[in-house]
């Protein structure tokens, strides 16, 4: 099943020179993370070979060799925050998961890793937790933080409509949280992304609720118009090698917080998305 | 063919040769030590320095990746140079001090002190066996792992290799894993026995570069024997 997902990957990018970093991308973007067999199945259809293929993956710090968890932990170990007790904030939270820096927990809800700035000096020490600040931490919080965490960091009352349902949604690269509580579409928090159409670039309000098609963006986007996603944080493109199935268009996959993945397609009215959520109960 | 100038002379070279090649060609040595013969260049020793351009915007490039350009000023033993290279075999003495191909070079190039702490890696990072294994034995098996201070030479998962032959190429050229000389000091970093002392057996000129070649070496033996008949 594996081997052929990423057969059809390969060939999606054949032809297109230095396409094998592109190859990395949707397979982690696909899986999460790259695995052992994954880069020995990406050597054989590519004809690359395996150490080029695992140099690249080990050089750049976006694609993981290593499961990852549901949940991604940054502690900022960045001047300020170092100065500020950062390193023992860390220490606490290694000690409480159970990890070290850049491991995941064993029941792979928590993957803890260290940055080295978040842009929010003044704040320090900062604790990232899927895209929710937390500032000026005590090593008092850490264990607060983590069962906020588990409890849901953004917790919506959900909507008992079994056709519409509110999802929380994160960059199925970096796993920050798409969601924007200042601004609500259809009572719920809306999911936020940067878009980009012909010159155009700039943010895109979707409704949380599955189902819902309301959107809310910086520039009116033509209907029909196929746009690329990319994420606020991490600025990852989104945009998925498969295609929809009602238009053809490329689909924008999303990691669901309670587990699975949602696909919306990128076509402007285009209705085609899917969700495939695993051990969830509605 | 482009005429460049090494250290005032005038050479005409093909297209394509390095500055290396041309000023070996010339006779001026320059030392290497991730350069190979048979291997692609790579730069990454930086111990092959030389300065190209006029003062004051003259600037250090490794002589073995640059190619010759038209009316290029080469100095490859300029004060600029010789301090970098002096520097640049302190920082390898320090990376692997055990390394007899880094003591020779430091006997060679007079480096006497060593200022950084010592690490005594096993690995300088040349790629000498990556190239090897790659472009000589056409295997592949082994490259470069990680960035940064996590980078390392070895096979993907650490899982001994399929295309491997165990051929031995990479353990031959590697410039760091032989044995060092200690003298009878060994965290030491430079042996000292052969070049830092005045040799007792070769007190001719033109030797000073061979003595650490032998094999054992005079001078640590004669020093050895000294401080072994004073011990009580």
């Amino acid at each position: 099943m594996e081997k052929e997902t990423i057969k059809s990957i390969v060939e999606s990018h054949e032809g297109s020179k230095g396409g094998l970093i592109s190859i990395l991308e949707d397979i982690q973007k696909k899986y999460g993370y790259l695995s052992e067999n994954s880069l020995r199945t990406v050597s054989k259809e590519t004809g690359s070979s395996l150490v080029d293929i695992y140099g690249i993956a080990t050089f750049y710090g976006s694609f993981s060799l290593k499961p990852r968890g549901k949940h991604l932990v940054s502690a900022c170990l960045g001047t300020a925050c170092h100065v500020r007790g950062g390193p023992r904030i860390a220490a606490e939270f290694e000690s409480a998961l159970g990890v070290c820096a850049g491991e995941t927990t064993e029941d792979k809800e928590f993957t803890l890793e260290t940055v080295n700035c978040l842009g929010a000096c003044a704040l320090g020490p900062i604790i990232v937790v899927d895209g929710h600040y937390f500032s000026k931490v005590k090593i008092s919080d850490v264990k607060r933080i983590i069962k906020k965490t588990k409890t849901g960091l953004d917790k919506v009352s959900g909507d008992k409509d079994d056709n519409v349902v509110p999802l929380e949604v994160s960059c199925s690269h970096c796993n920050h949280s798409f969601m924007d509580h200042q601004c609500h579409i259809d009572g719920h928090p809306s999911i936020r992304v940067t878009v980009s159409f012909g010159q155009k670039h700039g943010w895109l309000r979707l409704s949380s609720l599955y189902g819902s098609f309301a959107v809310e963006s910086e520039y009116e986007i033509p209907m029909d118009m196929e746009i690329n996603f990319f994420c606020p944080h991490c600025h990852s493109e989104l945009n998925s090698p498969s295609p929809c199935v009602l238009c053809g268009a490329s689909m924008v996959p999303m990691i669901v917080r309670s587990g699975g993945m949602v696909q919306i397609c990128s076509r402007r009215g285009c209705k085609g998305h899917m969700l495939d959520l695993d051990g969830v109960n509605f | 063919m482009i005429t460049l100038t090494i250290n005032g002379l005038d050479v005409s070279v093909e297209k394509g040769t390095t500055l290396l090649e041309a000023a070996q060609f010339l006779g001026f040595p320059i030392p290497t030590l991730c350069h190979m013969e048979g291997l692609s260049p790579y730069g990454a020793c930086r111990l092959c320095v030389v300065e190209i351009g006029e003062e004051p915007r003259s600037k250090l490039v490794s002589s073995c990746t640059y190619l010759a350009e038209e009316g290029l000023k080469v100095r490859t033993a300029s004060e600029r140079v010789v301090k970098a290279r002096k520097m640049i075999i302190e920082l390898l003495l320090a990376t692997a001090p055990q390394s007899k191909t880094i003591q020779d070079l430091a006997s060679k190039f007079d480096v006497r002190q060593q200022r950084f702490k010592q690490e005594y890696e096993d690995c300088i990072l040349c790629g000498r066996c990556v190239r090897m294994c790659e472009e000589q034995m056409m295997a592949k098996a082994i490259g470069f792992r990680g960035r940064g201070e996590n980078r390392s030479i070895g096979t993907p998962f650490d899982i001994p290799a399929d295309v491997c032959r165990l051929c031995g190429g990479c353990m031959y050229v590697c410039p760091v894993c032989e044995l060092r000389c200690t003298y009878n000091e060994p965290e030491k970093a430079i042996c000292g026995g052969c070049a830092n002392l005045s040799p007792p057996c070769l007190e001719k000129e033109g030797f000073d570069d061979m003595m650490c070649y032998m094999d054992p070496c005079v001078a640590c033996e004669i020093i050895n024997d000294k401080e072994r008949s004073l011990k009580p």
